[in-house]
C-alpha cells in the first residue's frame, strides 16, 4: 500500500460524497435552463437530503432485514468502489479491489441488494421495477466487463490502475479503434446503469413507466436520502470511470500537494463536463419504449465485442 | 318532441330510433314526488345529426316497484345510464347484462338513492355493503397491478386494476366514482342565473362547456332566442377553451415520453392563452362571462396575437414529430378501432381520432354561423392519432375565433332577457373540448330549477381506454391514459 494509494483512498470516497449531489444538482439545472425554466438550484439536491436525513425512519409493514439492509449496503458498494477506482490518484488504497472484475461486482452487487428491497416489499410497483431493472442489469453488466475488458487486454492485466497508468504513457491508445468502440458501448452502458434517458426517467411520476424510481417507492426518510445519495454516487463513480479509462490526464501519479490539487480538480472537471453533456444530451431525447431498451443495450454489447476482437487483431 | 310511453314500450321504440340512426345522448331517472305526488320517471333523450333532431321518451314509473326494460343490449351507454340510474334512484333496469354497481361505492349504504326526493341526508357510512370483486384473469405468469386511487401526480382519484403477463396488459378495469359530490342535487331549487356558479365548476377544464350547455338547456326551456352576437361571442369563449387545453394536452403527451423540453414550451403557449382568457372575460378559466340568455366579455382576442400561438403550436408539434423515439412510442400505441369507437359510443377527440365525424359543432349546432368540419389527416385511433387531431382542432380553432370576432365587431355584451314562465324542459348539447356535453333541466311553474342532468363526455370515453388498452404494453399506459385525458369530476358528478 503505497502512500500515493492511502492519499487517493481517503480524497476519493470524501470528494464523491460531497460532490455527487452537486453533480446531479448541475445536470438538473443544465437541462432546466436548456427548456427555458428556472431550476431550482443546484444545491437543491443537498437540500433534499438533509430535509430527508431528518425525518423519522418508516418501514412497511411485513418488510423484512432486506429491506433495511438495502440502502447500506448500496452505499457501501459505492464507497468501497470510490475508494479503489483510480479517479484521483493512479494507485489505489487496496489494490486488489481495484480490479476489473471485483468493481463491476460490487456495483452489480448494489443494484442486486435494491432490486431484492423492491421484491422484499411485496407491493406491485417493487416487483415491477425489480423485474424491469434486472432485465436492464442483465444486459448491463455483461456490456460493462466486456468493454473494460477490451481495455485491459493489452495491457495484460484487469486492474483499473495499471490500464489508467498505461494510457497515460501511451496516449495514443485512446485513439485506436478499440478503445473507442468501447468508449461508445460504455457510455450507453452508463445511461442505462444509471437511469437516465433514453432508457429511464429520472423525473417522471408516473408510477407505470418507472424503473429505478418503482423500485425505491417504499422508501422515506433517511433510507431514502441513503438511496438517493448512493445513486447520485453511482452516476458520479461511473463517469469518473469513464473519463479516467479515456482521458486520464491530470491524475495524481505522486504524492505532492500540487499533483493531488490537480488530480482533484482534473476530476471534477472531467465529471462535470460530462454530466453537462450528458444533461444537456437529454434534452433532445425521448424515452424509449420499454421492449425497445434491450434493441439498444444489446448493440453496445455488440460494440464492446467487437471492441476486444479489435484488441486482439488490430493491436 | 316529447313521447310519454309505459315501460313495455320503451324497447320497441328505442330500436326503431337506433336504428334511424338516433343514439342515446341521455338517460336519467326523476323524482316527480310533490304537491300531486307522482311517481318517478325515467327519461331518455335520443339525438340524431344533420338534420338536428332531438326525441324524448318518458317513461312514468311505479315508485314502489320502479322497473324499466334494460335497453344496454341495443346500446352500450344505455347499460351504463340504467346502472347510474339504479344507484342514485332505485331505478331497476331488468334483464341487465352486467348489473354490478357503477357510482355507488361499496361503503355506501345498501337502500339509499341519494337522488329520490325524499332521500334527506346522507346516512351514516360505515358498514361494508357486501363484496365488490374485480374480474380476476388467471393463468401462469398472470399478476395484478393495483394502482391509484391517490396517484403520485397531481390527478384526480381513480382505481386502475392491471392484469398483466411480463409487461403486457390482459384487462384492465378502472374504477371511479370515487368523490360523488351530489351536484345534480346543489342545483334543484336553484334559480338558473344562481345555478350558472354551480355549471362552472362541474369540472374545472371545462368552465365554458357546461356553462353554456347549461344555458342552452334554460333557454331551450323558456324558448328565447338569443342575439347572434352573444352566440358568436359563445363560440369564441367555448374555442378559447379548447385551444388552452389542447395545447396542455399536447404539452402533457412529451413530456409522458420524456420529451420535457417541449412541454416546458407548451407550458409557455398555455400561459400565454390564460392570460388572453384573463382579459377577455376577467378569469383565467374563462368563468362568469356566460349567463342565460347571453354572453358578456371585456374585450376580444386580437388576430395578430392568436396567429403568432398558431406558428408556435405548428412549430411544437412539427418538433416532437421529428423526433424519431416520440413518433415511435405514438404510432401504433393503443389503438380504438372505429367500430370499438362506435360501439361504445365515443364521443369528441376520442371518436375524431377512430375516424368518426361527430362533432356537436356541426351536428346540434347553437349559433348560424357554420364552418367547414375539419379533416384529421390521421385517423387510425393510436396516441398519434390523437395528438393530431388535437393539433388539427387548434387551428381551425383559431381560425374559427379570428373570423367570428371580426364578425363580433365591438358589441361585446349581448343579452336577451329570460322571460318568466317555467314547468318546461329544455335540453342544451355543447362540443366541449373533451366532446360532447349534454345539459337537461327541468324547471318548475316559478322557474326555479327540479332536475338537471349533466353528461360530461368522459362518461361516455371511460369505457374506451380499457379496451383501447389491451394488448398494451404497462409502461404505455400513463401515456394512452393522458391521450384520452378524461375527467374525473365530470364523471362523477
Amino acid at each position: 500500500m503505497s502512500a500515493l494509494g492511502v492519499v487517493g483512498g481517503i480524497a476519493q470516497p470524501v470528494l464523491i460524497v460531497a460532490g455527487s449531489p452537486l453533480l446531479v444538482g448541475v445536470m438538473r439545472q443544465v437541462r432546466a435552463r436548456l427548456e427555458g425554466r428556472a431550476g431550482a438550484g443546484v444545491r437543491q439536491p443537498w437540500r433534499d437530503l438533509r430535509k430527508l436525513l431528518r425525518k423519522e425512519t418508516i418501514t412497511p409493514r411485513g418488510t423484512s432485514e432486506v429491506f433495511r439492509i438495502a440502502p447500506l449496503l448500496l452505499v457501501a458498494t459505492s464507497l468501497v468502489v470510490a475508494v479503489v477506482v483510480p479517479f484521483v490518484t493512479t494507485d489505489s488504497a487496496i489494490d486488489p479491489v481495484a480490479d476489473l472484475f471485483a468493481v463491476v461486482a460490487l456495483l452489480a452487487l448494489g443494484a442486486v441488494a435494491l432490486a431484492l428491497a423492491g421484491l422484499d416489499t411485496g407491493t406491485a410497483f417493487g416487483g415491477m421495477g425489480a423485474s424491469r431493472e434486472m432485465t436492464i442489469l442483465a444486459l448491463v453488466e455483461p456490456t460493462l466487463l466486456v468493454a473494460i475488458f477490451a481495455l485491459s487486454v493489452r495491457v495484460g492485466s484487469t486492474n483499473l490502475g495499471a490500464i489508467v497508468s498505461s494510457t497515460l504513457h501511451d496516449p495514443a491508445r485512446v485513439l485506436s479503434p478499440a478503445s473507442l468502440l468501447a468508449a461508445v458501448a460504455l457510455i450507453v452502458v452508463i445511461v442505462a446503469e444509471t437511469g437516465r434517458l433514453p432508457v429511464d426517467n429520472p423525473s417522471t411520476h408516473l408510477e407505470l413507466t418507472m424503473v429505478h424510481e418503482a423500485m425505491v417507492l417504499e422508501y422515506a426518510g433517511p433510507d431514502l436520502a441513503l438511496i438517493e445519495l448512493a445513486s447520485a454516487m453511482r452516476l458520479s463513480v461511473f463517469l469518473g470511470l469513464l473519463a479516467n479509462l479515456f482521458l486520464p490526464w491530470g491524475i495524481a501519479t505522486a504524492a505532492t500537494p500540487a499533483a493531488l490539487v490537480v488530480g482533484v480538480l482534473a476530476l471534477v472537471v472531467k465529471v462535470g463536463l460530462l454530466g453537462v453533456v450528458l444533461a444537456a444530451g437529454e434534452v433532445f431525447l425521448a424515452k424509449l419504449r420499454l421492449f425497445r431498451v434491450p434493441e439498444l443495450l444489446a448493440g453496445s454489447f455488440l460494440l464492446a465485442l467487437l471492441a476486444v476482437a479489435a484488441s486482439y487483431f488490430l493491436a | 318532441m316529447i313521447t310519454t310511453i309505459t315501460a313495455g314500450e320503451l324497447p320497441e321504440h328505442a330500436t326503431s330510433l337506433l336504428e334511424k340512426g338516433f343514439r342515446l345522448a341521455l338517460a336519467a331517472g326523476h323524482d316527480d314526488a310533490g304537491p300531486d305526488a307522482g311517481g318517478l320517471r325515467a327519461v331518455y333523450l335520443f339525438i340524431a345529426a344533420a338534420p338536428d333532431r332531438r326525441v324524448e321518451l318518458h317513461v312514468p314509473l311505479d315508485r314502489d316497484h320502479p322497473e324499466v326494460p334494460s335497453l344496454a343490449r341495443l346500446s352500450f351507454p344505455a347499460g351504463r345510464f340504467e346502472r347510474e340510474m339504479r344507484d342514485l334512484f332505485g331505478i331497476v333496469p331488468t334483464d341487465h347484462p352486467l348489473p354490478q354497481r357503477l357510482v355507488r361505492h361499496f361503503h355506501w349504504p345498501q337502500g339509499w338513492y341519494p337522488m329520490l326526493a325524499a332521500a334527506g341526508e346522507p346516512p351514516q357510512f360505515g358498514d361494508v355493503d357486501g363484496p365488490y370483486p374485480f374480474r380476476t384473469v388467471e393463468g401462469p405468469g398472470v399478476y395484478e397491478i393495483p394502482v391509484g386511487p391517490v396517484h403520485a401526480g397531481m390527478i384526480g382519484p381513480g382505481h386502475f386494476r392491471f392484469s398483466v403477463v411480463g409487461e403486457t396488459i390482459l384487462n384492465l378495469k378502472a374504477r371511479l366514482w370515487f368523490v360523488h359530490r351530489g351536484l345534480e342535487k346543489l342545483f334543484q331549487g336553484r334559480r338558473p342565473e344562481a345555478a350558472i356558479e354551480l355549471a362552472e365548476r362541474v369540472s374545472g377544464d371545462t368552465t365554458v362547456g357546461h356553462t353554456l350547455a347549461f344555458c342552452l338547456a334554460v333557454e331551450d326551456a323558456h324558448q328565447v332566442t338569443v342575439p347572434p352576437a352573444a352566440q358568436r361571442i359563445r363560440a369564441i369563449l367555448l374555442e378559447l377553451e379548447r385551444l388552452y387545453n389542447h395545447i396542455t394536452d399536447i404539452g402533457a403527451l412529451c413530456n409522458d415520453v420524456a420529451y420535457g423540453v417541449l412541454n416546458a414550451q407548451a407550458q409557455r403557449v398555455r400561459e400565454q392563452l390564460l392570460r388572453i382568457n384573463d382579459r377577455v372575460t376577467g378569469h383565467r378559466l374563462l368563468r362568469g362571462a356566460i349567463h342565460p340568455g347571453g354572453a358578456r366579455v371585456a374585450a376580444l382576442p386580437g388576430p395578430a396575437e392568436l396567429a403568432a400561438i398558431g406558428t408556435d403550436v405548428g412549430e411544437l408539434v412539427g418538433l416532437a414529430l421529428s423526433n424519431t423515439v416520440v413518433t415511435d412510442r405514438f404510432t401504433g400505441t393503443a389503438v380504438l378501432t372505429a367500430a370499438q369507437a362506435t360501439d361504445l359510443g365515443t364521443v369528441g377527440v376520442v371518436a375524431r381520432a377512430s375516424g368518426l365525424t361527430i362533432d356537436a359543432r356541426h351536428d346540434h349546432p347553437f349559433m348560424s354561423a357554420q364552418f367547414p368540419r375539419p379533416e384529421h389527416t390521421r385517423t387510425d385511433g393510436d396516441v398519434l392519432s390523437r395528438f393530431l387531431v388535437r393539433a388539427e382542432e387548434m387551428a381551425t380553432s383559431i381560425a374559427m375565433i379570428t373570423s367570428l370576432a371580426d364578425m363580433v365587431g365591438d358589441r361585446l355584451t349581448a343579452t336577451a332577457p329570460i322571460t318568466s314562465g317555467g314547468g318546461r324542459s329544455g335540453v342544451g348539447i355543447v362540443e366541449g373540448w373533451r366532446g360532447m356535453i349534454t345539459h337537461r333541466i327541468e324547471t318548475a311553474p316559478d322557474g326555479t330549477l327540479t332536475r338537471v342532468k349533466i353528461v360530461d363526455p368522459s362518461f361516455f370515453n371511460w369505457p374506451a381506454l380499457p379496451v383501447a388498452l389491451a394488448d398494451t404494453i404497462v409502461p404505455d399506459f400513463p401515456l394512452t391514459n393522458k391521450s384520452f385525458n378524461l375527467s374525473y369530476a365530470g364523471n362523477d358528478l
